[in-house]
């Protein structure tokens, strides 16, 4: 009996707190497409107030006002771009976390390979300054050896 | 000599990092470019905070050099700025509040105007009214547009209600003369 009355409020404890996760969850979505939408874009703005943190993560008001503008504009069918679009305009390219590619940025993506291209070349150069160490007299010499071996 | 070449590269890389790394001991990372500069002020409908029944448009920035300065009574560098304000005020500046609360969120039920407009008349009256008016941000819709990320803000507005100047953070002697003044002096001279 008392095994089924610990089974018993266990259970109504899981029950419980799925309800509680339920309605912290204030966001709904009919379609599960918005609902996966709206939890990509919110990992992928940047809050403006707490740098390191994107609005999904954030509690500072202005992310939660984000939050909220993000749900209200894919309510009115935005996609993904319009609504990074619309946060751009007003926080600049700042709020997305994926910089754009211009003449400032581009050097992000350059300067690796670059580095990998110098450092290549370096290699090469270094590795064919070593070649004529051996010289045609020295492989003679070794030539010979090899045969006297035989 | 070719070899003294050689070593100089990566002393030269190192240097380069160091100047790069050094100057960026004094940047700040809060400071970006806003995209609204030398744009219209968006479009808004909002009213009054002590007045409710009367509304304002973007048009009332019209014909007069503003700043817009977006503020709160909850906000700690506001009320740090707010006798700076004053003395720009009284050197004849038109300044217009911007004002939202923190509490008016509308996912968390509402606090009501009356309240909000005594906790403001007590803060103006403790530390002086620099404000020919407030704008009553009611949803926080209009500082979502002009890309506020908090308080305090101040916006610099021409006579043809356009943006020339955004600052985050507080209003000092050391920010108005070195990033208002200029563009300010220049605006009212036109």
């Amino acid at each position: 009996m008392n095994r089924l009355i610990t089974t018993f409020a266990v259970v109504l404890l899981g029950v419980l707190s799925s309800q509680v996760t339920a309605t912290e969850d204030k966001f709904h979505f009919e379609s599960p497409e918005k609902n996966a939408l709206f939890i990509e874009l919110t990992k992928e703005l940047r809050c403006p107030k707490c740098q390191n943190q994107n609005i999904a993560d954030s509690d500072a008001m202005i992310a939660v006002d984000l939050k909220r503008k993000v749900y209200e504009l894919l309510q009115k069918d935005y996609d993904k771009a319009q609504v990074i679009d619309f946060m751009k305009q007003r926080y600049g390219d700042f709020v997305y976390y994926q910089p754009p590619v211009n003449p400032m940025t581009i050097w992000l993506w350059l300067l690796p390979v670059l580095f990998i291209f110098i450092a290549l070349a370096g290699i090469i150069m270094s590795r064919k300054r070593q070649v004529p160490e051996i010289n045609q007299e020295q492989l003679d010499k070794a030539q010979a050896i090899l045969e006297r071996e035989e | 000599m070719k070899k003294i070449a050689v070593y100089l590269i990566p002393l030269g890389l190192f240097l380069g990092l160091i100047v790069f790394l050094y100057q960026g001991l004094f940047s700040n990372p809060r400071e970006h470019q806003s995209t609204l500069l030398q744009q219209p002020m968006p479009e808004f409908v909002l009213p009054d905070l002590m007045n409710i029944e009367k509304t304002y448009t973007q048009d009332v920035f019209l014909g007069e050099v503003t700043l817009l300065n977006v503020w709160g009574v909850w906000c700690v560098t506001c009320a740090i700025e707010l006798p700076y304000l004053k003395q720009l005020q009284g050197e004849g500046k038109h300044i217009v509040g911007l004002y939202f609360d923190q509490d008016m969120d509308p996912d968390f039920g509402i606090k009501t105007v009356a309240r909000v407009q005594q906790e403001v008349t007590d803060k103006l009256s403790q530390l002086g009214n620099p404000y020919a008016y407030n704008i009553f941000d009611v949803k926080r819709d209009l500082s979502m547009d002009l890309g506020v990320t908090g308080a305090p803000e101040t916006y610099l507005i021409d006579r043809q209600g356009k943006i020339r100047l955004h600052h985050i953070g507080d209003i000092n002697p050391r920010v108005w003369n070195n990033k208002f003044a200029p563009i300010y002096d220049e605006l009212v001279a036109q």
